[in-house]
């Protein structure tokens, strides 16, 4: 391990020395002494051991070695004072690496970061945050990982005891219970009060929030016990990490569900969250080719090949989530996969026809929270699995194929046919519609879309900006075959996630050496904006081509609806709602933290060049910024 | 002061009435199309965006007046106070000068 450096830290060292001076009356016992993390020998003018501000072997080089145990690759944070004890020993002690310390310019950014890393990279990554005003930053992007049931582990700086804490400003950032804030959208979270009951809590937390329905979780690090000495023969023990099983489907459920399948003349796949990795994916393809029935990827995540003959998507509806359409209203059974939102998916459908029956295997049925309202509105079904779809898949897949019979396939290959022709006509008719608008100026966003899928088609991509907010073209247009070629949307549509969970996704993306691609809303953007200089910061080679239409659109939308309803005209619709005089240059934007940059680009003409040159940079491993102003949607 | 706003209000309609005998003008339809918002869910060309495409080939004007005043789906009504008859026929105009969009572009082959 490398050594601390030693350095006067000058919050740590007003401290220690305010404490000192009141040492004689106020401190006891020793182990609950503060003292100054670092300080230089020539400083303190004593040999090291002899001087009893000095801390050798602080708690904090324990809670690295816990982080590291639990195989953390990066840590996100925007540095605060009440988690200093970790960082420190981090880059120090910790040598930064494994985890790497990612500087972020706000904690809400370091959050979605960690999002967008864990759904391309599949492991968790930790952040760090001050347990008030840090928390406060990142609650929206926890709210976001908490609905779209991704794992984040937020460790948070407080100090517990009053009687430890220094001046104002340590005041204002304590609090008696820092994880309250976001109980209600969190899985799980601990304030350990010794090192062994850290380690405990620490490991105990990873494997609660990788545990289907995967959650963010938080750990409580007091300050003190960051920055003391680890007490004199204390050993504290890391338990040993065992993930749990994901949850699968009961077996006689499963059976049904599979005798329901097979029996249906026109049953439908409906997939959000159901591939979490990448053979989620590959079993979604092999349930699908078994029972040679329709698939509507939902997109929560990247659940199917967008060119699969047996992929429905398109004709389910764009332009937004498709909950009807042709593929679900015509089913006579449909099998919701970590559905996010069954009851809108089928409402319509069971309207037209009373008998179709609705299988649900989602893991949200082990989820008992009751504040916010992400678990939608209750749904009928016929068959319900309280269980983890990916986790389900490998026995439905097997109990369908033992109900097959030879009559049976032939009838079902039959229907593959059909539905195969029925996804080239629709994939015709989405060129067809990209046409439209094809020179118009702003851009079109069919355009730009396919002005970078010709340029990146025959790279190693991935695509990670949510489609909704323009209309969904790349997944219309573009071959997706990949897990990691999309990462869907926030969870929460909280406007601020795209930009840091982009940046954070194209770091895991880093070292596989994919082209990293977004197209990023410009509202979005200006939420957060610091991520462009994280980005340039630590080299993280990103392509991003500006959604920039110079308004919040769909506010713009909103109010324009509103405003007809109230019969008052449309002619002050504009205030609150666009982004424009001034326009924002992004190029400059970017450009002012490092990332090389061009446009504003308003000539669809001129984009090709422009992504070209774009690339090269990114190939290089820098991030690059194009501002496209573009249609509304 | 109420009987100016009366005669006011009867020659604005007369105004809005001798004008629905006038040819629709595309010009002024391009301008309203943008002015009132209507791009904002079809797109500047009428491409389709939020809402479907307009453009090219628009509904006959009393279809579209029809549907802009009690429209489906998520478009918010249009009352005649917000746009008039012949502001709509004006847009339609516009919608209807939009061409037909190119066909075997090299980007959009599979």
């Amino acid at each position: 391990m490398a050594q601390p450096t030693k350095s006067v830290d000058r919050r740590g060292f007003l401290k220690g020395a305010a404490l000192a001076a009141t040492a004689p009356i106020a401190i006891a016992p020793q182990a609950r002494v503060a003292t100054p993390a670092n300080v230089t020998e020539t400083t303190a003018g004593t040999p090291f051991g002899s001087d009893p501000r000095v801390t050798e072997r602080p708690g904090a080089d324990f809670m690295v070695d816990v982080f590291k145990s639990l195989g953390f690759e990066y840590v996100f944070a925007m540095p605060g004072s009440s988690f200093a004890g970790i960082h420190e020993s981090i880059i120090n002690y910790g040598g930064n690496r494994a985890p790497e310390f990612i500087t972020c310019c706000n904690e809400e950014s370091s959050v979605a970061m960690a999002n967008g890393y864990f759904k391309i990279e599949g492991k968790p990554a930790m952040i760090c945050a001050h347990g008030t005003v840090g928390l406060q930053h990142a609650t929206m992007a926890i709210y976001d990982s908490y609905c779209d049931r991704v794992p984040v582990y937020v460790v948070l700086g407080n100090t517990l005891d009053a009687a430890h804490r220094g001046g104002e400003v340590s005041w204002l950032h304590s609090v008696q219970d820092a994880a309250s804030m976001v109980r209600e959208v969190t899985k799980w979270d601990d304030t350990p009060q010794s090192l062994e009951h850290f380690a405990d809590s620490a490991v105990r937390a990873y494997k609660i929030m990788m545990t289907p329905p995967m959650m963010p979780v938080v750990l409580t690090a007091d300050t003190e016990m960051q920055e003391n000495a680890i007490p004199s023969g204390e050993h504290p023990r890391i338990p040993k990490l065992t993930l749990a099983a994901p949850p699968q489907g009961e077996s006689g459920a499963v059976a049904e569900a599979a005798r329901l399948l097979v029996a249906a003349e026109n049953p439908v796949i409906v997939a959000s969250r159901a591939a979490r990795t990448p053979a989620g994916m590959k079993l979604m393809v092999e349930l699908a080719e078994t029972l040679q029935a329709g698939v509507v990827d939902q997109h929560r995540r990247m659940n199917f090949p967008t060119r699969h003959p047996l992929n429905q998507t398109l004709r389910a509806g764009v332009a937004g989530k498709p909950t009807t359409g042709a593929p679900v209203m015509e089913a006579d059974v449909v099998l919701a996969l970590e559905s996010s939102d069954l009851y809108s998916t089928v409402r319509q459908a069971k309207q037209r026809n009373g008998a179709l029956k609705v299988i649900s295997i989602s893991s949200l049925d082990l989820n008992h929270k009751s504040n916010y309202q992400d678990f939608m509105r209750y749904t009928d079904t016929d068959l319900s699995m309280a269980a983890d779809a990916e986790a389900t898949l490998p026995s439905l897949i097997e109990a369908v194929k033992r109900q097959l019979t030879p009559d049976r396939k032939r009838a079902l290959e039959t229907r593959g046919a059909k539905l195969a022709q029925a996804s080239r006509q629709a994939q015709q008719k989405a060129r067809a519609d990209a046409a439209y608008g094809w020179d118009a100026s702003p851009i079109s966003t069919a355009r730009l879309s396919a002005e970078l899928w010709a340029q990146i088609a025959n790279e190693d991509w991935s695509f990670l900006s949510d489609t909704f907010w323009i209309r969904d073209w790349p997944l219309r247009l573009w071959d997706f075959d990949k897990h990691y070629q999309y990462i869907g949307g926030s969870g929460a549509e909280a406007v601020g996630y795209m930009a840091p969970a982009t940046v954070g996704a194209a770091l895991a993306n880093k070292k596989h050496g994919r082209l990293s691609i977004s197209i990023q809303t410009d509202g979005d953007l200006m939420v957060a904006n610091g991520v462009l200089w994280t980005a340039a910061h630590h080299r993280i080679p990103l392509l991003i081509l500006m959604h920039n239409n110079r308004a919040y659109h769909q506010e713009v939308m909103g109010i324009q609806g509103l405003a007809n309803r109230h019969n008052r005209g449309i002619d002050r619709i504009h205030i609150g709602t666009k982004i424009d005089d001034p326009n924002i240059d992004y190029a400059k934007l970017a450009q002012s933290m490092g990332v090389r940059a061009e446009g504003p680009i308003s000539d669809s003409k001129d984009l090709a060049a422009a992504i070209r040159r774009g690339i090269d940079v990114v190939k290089r491993g820098e991030p690059y910024l194009i501002d496209t102003v573009t249609q509304p949607r | 002061m109420k009987h100016l706003w009366v005669v006011l209000a009867i020659a604005a309609a007369l105004s809005d009435s001798s004008r629905a005998q006038e040819a629709p003008n595309a010009e002024n339809g391009k301008r309203l199309f943008l002015k009132n918002g209507c791009y904002e869910c079809h797109g500047t060309v009428g491409q389709g965006g939020t809402g479907p495409r307009l453009a090219p080939r628009p509904l006959a004007a009393p279809a579209l007046t029809a549907y802009v005043r009690k429209p489906a789906n998520g478009m918010p009504p249009y009352s005649a106070k917000v746009m008039t008859d012949s502001e709509v026929a004006d847009i339609r105009a516009y919608l209807a000068t939009i061409p037909e969009p190119p066909k075997n572009l090299p980007l959009l082959n599979p």
